[in-house]
């Protein structure tokens, strides 16, 4: 009897426990479609240039105007040059895709970051160091990587080009509830290693497919022990395994970014909205639909070897050898070898490389370029390396001039470009050579993905830092 | 955008088993400069279509006059990466009407939902079965039956999953922002109770 009584007071207690995802997204379902998506409220819409003229001239099609643009935000990013912003862009396309959206924002009367503005930039950059992002919103933006705004507590994720329309149309998004998983990292970061090999790490272990279906809340004492820019790096990447997207519990280190900027509550309003912002994270109790626990220490500096992100090693370690891949792998391991130029089991320290470049919503940001910074001094850039540093915004391209971090950057032989995504995409000018190896502190090494026949090698700032001084993959432990 | 109606369609396949295609192979970054929506098709696979100088690549499977139809056969884990829908609409505007793999990634599933173009999840068992008879067989015939959600070939049959919000959507060729406006109601009461 008593055990029963107990058991079913478990089972109630589960029921109500909730995790931190279902708190933000149950708030924000204006309504359940039967057999069907939920029909869900977004907070916040951000848009660029890319994917976004083809949902205004659809909704011109359909009569419609914005229904809210005070909730969306424009910046374009992905297709503009990271040198002489002041001059008009040269090529065509790239100019009509960015005209556009200026035309576009003022017909609907949205907020523009445009070109040469001091708070443009990427806009996974922009969103959050301006208070925009903030903790139990929905998020959405034509960008897969919208994941980065998770780092706050936000549910927020990629859309396509007919969701983009959607919500400005709606401001909703008809979305079906993803399941839940939870990734456990506890422990310390070993020296030398950071967000990003963290990040890298996880993706390795499950695979570029292996939380496609999920959300995914990151928990445990290593990622709490995170800098916000961190928790972005971790979210931003989460879509690398596949997942919808990715959130942390907001906190302390979370309130304190967001608190004075430019967008965010003052005030009485601040000290309400902190009362709430409190109560988001995971209950006691609440279930998840796959969990997954790691060890901080087992981590060490990540390196990609191959043509997506799942195919990651630690840097000290060989690309696996043909017998510890699965035999239906094994034509796709061959052909991502073969588009590398590597072998199967051979070491990657040592490996010469071409490009170096430091950017991207991924590690874009002022705490990457002090990182880089603070390993190249004293050091001298590699004459065979060509090297791209770009910061994610205005704000921060400013603030690294202000802290000193170009003139420690233009003493190691480097120089600062304008800010853009740039060679993360190579949409723009910024495209690595057919053949030439890169290693990319950005997110994907998709082949082509940095240009026509690149070769992308993803790892941390101060992986690319090592190999920016010494011309070939090296660990970045020796230098510390 | 509005779609076509999706009813019976019986069609021979283009077979493409690579595993992990992710949307950078389906339309590299360079293509997403147009503020339209049409002409995608042109670029489609276009790294692996066509060489640097722009020449067919004679054994890719879109160059291989014996493989046509309007189902793409892909492999496991088709379109990750990138949430560019055009990536959807290169497929469409090829003439795809159909893919048909063991696994899909979440936003090209949705992308390619919202153009018309229909994502088959089967069993990996099931897709082995349809690769061998393609490579037996170019003209294979396959039957996508939307309306019973089985796909069928020679005597073997596969069902498949869709929610039958969307499934409705696809057999009456509306979309989600004519359902969503038609909820505005609804909408203006949840921002009010805010």
């Amino acid at each position: 009897m008593t055990f029963r009584l107990i058991d079913s007071f478990i089972k109630i207690y589960t029921l109500k426990a909730k995790t931190l995802f279902d708190k933000v997204w149950d708030a924000h379902v204006v309504e359940h479609v039967q057999g069907g998506p939920n029909i869900v409220y977004i907070d916040k819409h951000l848009i660029h240039e890319v994917t976004s003229p083809q949902a205004f001239s659809g909704l011109e099609g359909r009569g419609l105007k914005v229904l809210r643009p005070e909730r969306t935000l424009a910046t374009p990013d992905h297709n503009i040059p990271t040198v002489n912003q002041h001059l008009p862009i040269a090529d065509e396309q790239s100019r009509t895709q960015v005209e556009t959206l200026t035309a576009n924002c003022e017909k609907n009367s949205i907020e523009l970051y445009g070109l040469n503005h001091p708070n443009n930039g990427i806009v996974h950059v922009v969103g959050p160091e301006l208070g925009h992002t903030q903790p139990g919103m929905t998020l959405v933006c034509g960008d897969s990587h919208t994941s980065t705004h998770g780092a706050f507590g936000a549910v927020a994720f990629g859309i396509g080009t007919s969701e983009v329309e959607m919500v400005l149309a709606t401001q909703c998004i008809m979305q079906s509830k993803p399941k839940k998983m939870r990734i456990t990292v506890d422990g310390e970061l070993p020296k030398g290693v950071s967000a990003k090999d963290l990040t890298l790490y996880v993706i390795a272990q499950l695979g570029t497919g292996g939380a496609t279906g999920y959300f995914v809340e990151y928990a445990g004492s290593a990622v709490r022990s995170l800098s916000m820019e961190g928790r972005m790096t971790v979210c931003n990447m989460s879509i690398e395994m596949g997942a919808r997207g990715g959130m942390i519990a907001p906190d302390e280190t979370t309130f304190e970014y967001v608190k004075g900027r430019k967008f965010a509550p003052q005030g009485e309003q601040w000290e309400q909205q902190l009362a709430t912002w409190k109560s988001l994270k995971t209950d006691d109790g609440a279930e998840f639909d796959k969990e997954y626990t790691f060890k901080a220490t087992d981590i060490a500096p990540m390196i990609t070897y191959g043509t997506n992100p799942g195919m990651c090693m630690s840097i000290s370690s060989g690309i696996p050898a043909e017998a510890d891949i699965s035999s239906s792998e094994l034509p796709s391991f061959q052909k991502s070898l073969d588009y590398m130029g590597f072998e199967a089991g051979e070491p990657i320290l040592g490996k010469k490389v071409d490009y170096v470049f430091v950017g991207s919503c991924t590690n874009g940001r002022i705490e990457d370029l002090r990182t880089f910074a603070s390993m190249v001094k004293g050091h001298k850039k590699a004459d065979s390396i060509t090297a791209w540093i770009v910061p994610g915004s205005k704000q921060v391209e400013k603030q690294a001039l202000e802290e000193g971090l170009v003139a420690v950057l233009e003493a190691a032989g480097f120089k600062m470009r304008q800010p853009g995504c740039s060679a993360c995409l190579a949409m723009n000018d910024d495209k690595v050579p057919a053949g030439k190896y890169s290693v990319s502190t950005s997110n994907r090494n998709f082949e082509g993905r940095q240009g026509p026949g690149s070769r992308t090698l993803l790892a941390s700032p101060l992986t690319a830092a090592a190999a920016a001084i010494t011309g070939v993959i090296s660990d970045p432990r020796e230098f510390l | 955008m509005p779609v076509d109606k999706f009813t019976l369609l019986e069609s021979s396949c283009v077979p493409l088993p690579n595993e992990n295609v992710d949307t950078d192979q389906i339309i590299p970054a360079r293509f997403l400069k147009a503020t339209s929506r049409e002409g995608f098709g042109e670029n489609l696979f276009r790294d692996w279509r066509f060489s640097p100088s722009g020449e067919p690549v004679k054994d890719f499977v879109l160059n291989q006059a014996q493989y046509s139809g309007q189902v793409l056969l892909a492999g496991k884990n088709f379109g990750s990466g990138s949430s560019r829908e055009h990536a959807a609409w290169a497929i469409a505007d090829y003439g795809f009407k159909v893919v048909v793999s063991s696994f899909f990634a979440d936003i090209f599933r949705n992308n390619a939902l919202n153009n018309g173009v229909l994502p088959i999840t089967v069993t990996p068992e099931f897709l082995e079965k349809l690769f061998l008879a393609v490579a037996k067989n170019n003209e294979q015939k396959v039957v996508v039956d939307l309306e019973k959600q089985e796909l069928r070939f020679n005597d073997e049959s596969c069902d498949f999953e869709i929610n039958p919000y969307k499934k409705d959507c696809l057999l009456n060729g509306f979309d989600d922002i004519d359902y969503l406006l038609a909820k505005k109601e609804n909408i203006q009461a949840f921002e009010d109770k805010d």
